[in-house]
């Protein structure tokens, strides 16, 4: 094993894209993420293949992901919330060509140009799928540097496995701090891509990308396949971590930042000698309802924690078919929980547990 | 408190490689200086970074007596790399000791230029090379003396002296600061400068104290609400 390196989140998920095998990268600045765009407008151009090209918005960048994507090489664009937005369109097109590609969202504060400050407030966004039709987006949600590598090169890996977009959902926080990270990389899958768009040779038939279906039930059906694709992603590709809840009475679930702080507010409570865990969700969509509805068995109440204002609760209320209460803790337009407003709403829900 | 044998000049500037460690220990050493003068001030020339800037610390500053010199914009939504005008003051003001943090590279020494004059006209001042070994891409000697060479032609400025500041977050160990002592002599051999000190958690401090010479103990003034709490 080599070595920890201390990096920036947003520097630690470039490097991960680049091991990968991505050489494509297509963007436009925007704080907290601009540290990606700069630190491949560095890289790529030393590395065999490697393209950086910051574009003249963001609704080329996305587009021109969707171009390399269509040749089956690797390719990712990254952006903050507001250029997400803008790059929606290109998101839906990608998803309705079937084409794998690596988006990321280091998430500020909004809504509309909002703020630079770190957010969560693009979940619902992202696990309900930013543009127009019926798509989803795998989402995965890092909590820490190392995640923020670990979960690119898994993006790409589940992007090609499934034919489809992955959207890292990061925060400002995340892509700001830094942290010891480890490098090793231990598999780059590689798969077959006969659909790709890469010349015939004169020795097949044209493959073409596409996305406009002139016949309704041609699309109704594809519409349908690929939410064959889905219904196996959510059964099989849900990802999460518990922690401490063999005896819990209360269930925070938080992911990213949220998490990190959650877990410190988890770990003053049972000093008190309060029975508190945490389920984290890794992947957003697909979000781990089995393990909320089997801790719903268990456990007298749930709290959202958020840096929003209360978005993944909805998820949590239909995971576990709302037989719990959900508490909701959250900031919101850039301010982070503290450990403080996490341990006084554990209080308001064993409080309430007790009348 | 002593001031580890440092003699500081009376305007110390500390530059580096991006998420080196320049804002924290422009910080501690401003802290330092407040030991035996009233009169410090500590300005932000970063106009690189949104997050995690010398005003985080605004509390301990101002408790010690120490002006802080920042953009008024920085910690706020605008995203805009202004500079403050009263930084001037730092030059006009010869009774005062001041500290300069500057932004990370090249792009972040930009902002030191327009002040170069004034500096070298009074001739009493120090720039600080810090740098980090587990940085990744700038861990070997060569690269960290080409990082040099792009700060100093942007800053227009060379450097006096290098600041180790090697570590792995909150990974670090005494083990951690010991095999960085190679990588920092190897700079200094390359770049003709002296090792001007050693930087370490203060947890570190008296294991390694008296090991690595001109050893100092930093302190995080900002304890982010997502690290682990300390036992």
């Amino acid at each position: 094993m080599s070595e920890k390196v201390l990096m920036k989140g947003n520097e630690a998920l470039a490097e991960a894209a680049i091991m990968a095998g991505c050489r494509h990268y297509f963007g436009y600045p925007i704080t907290p993420q601009t540290e990606v765009a700069a630190y491949m407008s560095k890289r790529l151009p030393k590395i065999e293949g490697g393209v950086f090209l910051q574009a003249e918005s963001e609704v080329a960048a996305i587009n021109m992901v969707m171009g390399v994507a269509s040749t089956g090489k690797r390719v990712m664009t990254s952006s903050s919330s507001p250029g997400i937005s803008l790059k929606s369109e290109g998101i839906s097109y990608i998803a309705g060509c079937d084409l794998p590609a690596l988006i990321v969202n280091v998430q500020r504060g909004g809504p509309g140009l909002g703020g630079i400050q770190p957010s969560q407030s693009d979940y619902t966004q992202a696990t309900k799928g930013p543009g127009h039709g019926d798509f989803r987006l795998i989402v995965l949600a890092p909590a820490s540097v190392q995640e923020m590598v670990d979960m690119t090169v898994k993006g790409f890996d589940l992007a090609d496995k499934y034919q489809m977009p992955v959207m890292l959902l990061s925060d400002g926080t995340m892509g700001q701090m830094m942290e010891p990270v480890s490098l090793d990389i231990s598999e780059v899958k590689t798969y077959e891509k006969p659909w790709a768009v890469t010349g015939t040779k004169g020795e097949r038939k044209p493959n073409i990308v596409n996305s406009l279906y002139l016949k309704p039930d041609e699309l109704e059906k594809v519409n349908f396949e690929r939410y064959e694709r889905y219904a196996k992603i959510e059964k099989e590709e849900a990802l999460w971590e518990e922690y401490k809840m063999e005896d819990a009475e209360v269930c925070i679930v938080a992911f990213g930042v949220a998490a990190r702080v959650s877990q410190n507010a988890i770990d003053r409570a049972r000093e008190k000698g309060i029975k508190v865990g945490m389920i984290r969700p890794i992947t957003l969509w697909p979000f781990p309802k089995e393990a909320l509805k089997k801790a719903s068995e268990k456990v007298n109440k749930f709290i959202s924690v958020e840096l929003n204002m209360g978005q993944m609760i909805d998820d949590i209320r239909l995971a576990i078919e709302c037989k719990k209460e959900v508490l909701l803790c959250n900031r919101t337009g850039g301010m982070i929980p503290t450990v403080e407003n996490v341990l006084s709403k554990i209080d308001e829900a064993i409080e309430g547990g007790r009348k | 408190m002593d001031t580890f044998g440092l003699n500081p000049k009376r305007i110390t500037v500390f530059a580096g490689h991006y998420g080196s460690g320049k804002t924290n220990i422009a910080i501690n050493y401003a802290l330092m200086l407040s030991k035996n003068s009233d009169k410090v001030s500590i300005a932000d020339l970063d106009i690189v970074n949104p997050y995690f800037r010398t005003k985080d610390s605004a509390k301990a500053l101002e408790e010690n007596g120490i002006k802080l010199i920042s953009s008024e914009y920085a910690n706020t939504n605008v995203d805009t790399p202004a500079l403050p005008a009263e930084i001037y003051s730092v030059f006009e003001d010869q009774s005062r000791v001041a500290v300069i943090d500057v932004g990370g590279d090249d792009r972040g020494a930009l902002a030191l230029g327009r002040y170069v004059p004034f500096m070298e006209e009074e001739g009493n001042y120090e720039m600080l090379f810090v740098i980090n070994k587990h940085r990744f891409l700038t861990g070997d000697a060569e690269r960290t003396i080409e990082i040099m060479k792009e700060i100093e032609s942007a800053a227009k400025l060379s450097f006096t002296g290098i600041v180790n500041n090697s570590n792995i977050g909150e990974e670090t160990t005494a083990q951690t600061v010991l095999n960085s002592v190679s990588y920092a002599e190897e700079v200094s051999a390359l770049s003709g400068l002296p090792i001007k000190m050693t930087t370490v958690k203060s947890s570190l401090f008296d294991e390694l104290n008296g090991k690595i010479e001109n050893i100092v103990p930093l302190d995080l003034y900002v304890r982010q609400s997502w690290l682990k709490e300390e036992k």
